[in-house]
């Protein structure tokens, strides 16, 4: 099952290697890793997106725990959260194309951050899913390039009162 | 910072190093000089520290981590960069796998020439990173007392281990005010110390309610000093214990609860006693495969009660039904308070009967036996002679790597913690007689004798000089049968007798071979040469070496093979 693991970790160089050499040591498996200072300069947020059985997880919550440099490891999967990755793609848009690919922009509330005769660059954020479908539907027009940023992930702020459950 | 000994005195990075080192009461430091380094050895000369020079890195890591396991105190290791430092990797390594405390410190190249491809830079930050604790690059000399401090209480807190500071050459020339902090606090770096009371209790209750319990310790009983409160706890409900190798000494070998060893190597009773129990109380173990063969048919029928210092070793690889996280000597402490308070353990011992009549059946069936020999040297006879000759004394026994170190740990009856000093988890051949070596510096009255195959010792005989030059009276015991011994007797079992490069066809003359480094040699060819030799040994002041020429083809028995379920041993 894949997991949204959310990471502090002390901004300091070499603490990427070691959370990156904990994965690759044992065997285990990034499939998105986005990382950048907090508010406090000193301290450094990971969102690290894995797979693994529960047993793999939990080895993995606790030997990034392990690290001296990790301060606090959170599990976001079973809690409520929101997800967000944003991706620039680069699709071919030339005669009648040009206006097709604008609608689908204007639908998925993209952006055109540059244009030139022959291409688009769209700018899109969203959850993995609306990020994919997107995807799907420029492909057929022809996406040149695409980068991915990986996802960031927040816990929603309803989480201890827990009162009626709303959002 | 600090408040009171505060001290405004600008001082050299060398300086701030030595008088940090001081500060941690640190006495003896092994080590290799080198260009990044020179600094420091400058001030080192003089200083009220000693310092061993080892002839190769490797050593002097391997003897600051057998000064560590003999004493219990942070061993020290300080070498140069690039080839200095790549050398010392084997050493952390091992430290790492058996969570030693130590602190390896190495020269670097100048940070103007970090990165640049420098003559003898080697980037030991990245190589030591998955074998270390921790490690830090000292950038600025500002940081370099508190990165120290740091790196000491990170190597003896928690679940021990080495950790690595690398000091560029720059940093050991500027000055700055030296401030030791008194106290450090890391926002990452909290270890659990006490264990869960709700735990505890649970687990108390959990194993009065067996009928069929084994308490299974490791090295974290020695390492965190419980073996007194271990003994009070079996004794107080008459628990069989078994050992891995590394907890060997952590509950008297000679006690009547104790079964031996146990896993690939261990007793036929210890192996049968596991998995047939009930409940198995493991107490600083981590449930190594060497330990418990086929997962899925290990202790089938049992609970697990797991008390551990690292979480990640908990349920790692055999789920554990009540976790304990915290030093295992406060948790057996309130454990026995429990169980004193408790009306259960009263009848608990009487519950048990059945239990030992048992094993009591399989320790008569099939003890630890091999066949004696009045013409040849078998190598448990040597190991069972060389116990009679220093039982009681409190003498430290040191191996290497292979069949002499499993003989070792199955004949030689440990009383007590810190007298058995062995690469358990990485295995690592040439650990033996440096590490021997660091123990006796720590220990310079205490017999330490370093029992060690004659493949292992080859791999750093060169520490001879070592011990000839620092007056260090380790005595080795070579077992001596002229091949790769462990290697061998997988390939006669598994490999159709097929000895593939496991003859060691030309030895030197290790009687020579000491003589020529100034120690002494001395050789035994038969059985009643054993003794006397020894005692020769024993008695001559200085480093000495000792050729038992043994039976070449001897087996270690029982043996489980590898992946098979640990009650199916090959017995002879």
């Amino acid at each position: 099952m894949r997991h949204t693991i959310s990471v502090l970790v002390e901004n300091r160089f070499g603490v990427l290697s070691r959370v990156a050499g904990l994965f690759s040591g044992r065997g285990y498996n990034i499939e998105s890793l986005t990382v950048a200072e907090t508010l406090d300069s000193t301290v450094s947020k990971m969102t690290i997106v894995t797979s693994g059985n529960d047993q793999v997880i939990e080895q993995i919550t606790k030997q990034l725990n392990k690290l001296v440099d990790v301060i606090k490891v959170s599990d976001l999967t079973s809690s409520d959260h929101v997800e967000r990755e944003m991706a620039l793609v680069k699709v071919s848009a030339e005669g009648e194309e040009r206006a097709e690919v604008l609608r689908i922009v204007e639908i998925f509330r993209g952006k055109i951050v540059d244009v030139s005769p022959d291409t688009y660059i769209i700018e899109i954020a969203g959850d993995e899913k609306k990020v994919n479908a997107v995807l799907d539907l420029l492909k057929p027009l022809g996406v040149k390039d695409i980068v991915r940023t990986g996802k960031v992930a927040m816990v929603r702020s309803t989480q201890k009162g827990k009162k009626g459950g709303e959002e | 910072m600090s408040g009171k000994d505060r001290n405004k005195k600008r001082m050299s990075g060398a300086r701030i190093f030595i008088e940090s080192l001081l500060k941690e009461g640190v006495e003896v430091i092994f080590g290799f000089p080198g260009g990044a380094v020179l600094n420091i050895y400058d001030e080192l000369m003089g200083s009220p520290l000693r310092h061993v020079l080892v002839r190769h890195e490797q050593g002097a890591v391997h003897m600051a981590d057998g000064y560590a396991r003999a004493s219990g105190r942070i061993g020290v290791s300080l070498v140069t960069s690039g080839p200095g430092a790549t050398n010392t990797v084997t050493g952390i390594a091992t430290a790492y796998m058996d969570s030693i405390p130590i602190v390896v410190f190495s020269g670097q190249v100048p940070t103007f020439l970090v990165g640049n491809d420098a003559f003898q830079e080697a980037d030991i930050v990245g190589i030591t990173r998955p074998c270390t604790k921790h490690n830090f690059l000292v950038k600025d000399v500002r940081d370099l007392a508190r990165t120290i401090k740091q790196a000491f209480y990170i190597a003896s807190t928690g679940r021990c281990g080495p950790v690595l500071v690398d000091i560029p050459k720059d940093i050991t020339q500027a000055e700055t005010e030296f401030v030791y902090p008194d106290k450090i606090d890391m926002k990452g770096y909290k270890p659990v110390m006490k264990g869960h009371p709700g735990q505890i209790k649970k687990a108390v209750e959990r194993l009065l309610q067996a009928s069929r319990p084994i308490v299974y310790i490791g090295g974290g009983v020695i390492a965190q000093n419980a073996s007194e409160e271990l003994v009070t706890l079996a004794e107080a409900l008459e628990l069989p214990v078994a050992s891995t190798l590394m907890g060997l000494g952590g509950f008297p070998g000679d006690h009547p609860q104790f079964l031996g060893m146990l896993g690939m190597h261990g007793t036929y009773t210890a192996n049968m006693t596991i998995n047939s129990s009930d409940l198995v109380l493991a107490i600083g173990a981590r449930f190594d495969d060497r330990v418990t063969g086929k997962v899925d048919e290990f202790a089938p029928q049992a609970s697990i009660i797991h008390i551990d210092i690292d979480p990640t070793s908990i349920s790692k690889s055999i789920p554990a039904e009540i976790p304990i996280v915290g030093e295992a000597k406060e948790i057996l402490k309130d454990m026995n308070h429990m169980v004193r308070e408790n009306s259960e353990s009263k009848t608990f011992r009487k519950k048990l009967k059945d239990w030992w009549a048992t094993i009591r059946e399989w320790q008569k069936a099939k003890p630890l036996s091999y066949t004696p020999s009045s013409t040849s040297i078998k190598p448990q006879f040597l190991v069972e002679k060389i116990y009679e000759l220093t039982k009681g004394k409190n003498s430290i026994i040191v191996t290497g790597v292979g069949q002499h170190q499993m003989w070792v740990a199955q004949y030689y009856k440990f009383h007590s913690p810190r007298t058995f000093l062995t690469s358990g988890g990485l295995g690592t051949m040439g650990y033996g007689f440096p590490s021997g070596i660091g123990a006796k510096v720590a220990f310079p009255q205490r017999d330490v004798i370093v029992v060690d195959g004659d493949g292992s010792i080859q791999m750093n005989i060169q520490e001879l000089a070592t011990a000839v030059q620092d007056k260090v009276g380790v005595k080795v015991a070579i077992v001596n049968n002229g091949f790769l011994g462990m290697v061998r007797q997988w390939q006669q079992l598994f490999y159709k007798r097929r000895y593939s490069y496991t003859k060691l066809s030309a030895q030197p003359d290790f009687v020579k071979l000491a003589e020529a480094y100034g120690a002494h040699g001395f050789r035994a060819e038969k059985p009643e040469d054993v003794v006397p030799v020894l005692k020769k040994g024993l008695s001559v002041e200085g480093p000495v070496l000792m050729d038992f020429v043994v039976e070449p083809e001897e087996n270690v028995y029982p043996i489980v093979p590898a992946g098979a379920p640990i009650n199916k041993m090959i017995l002879v």
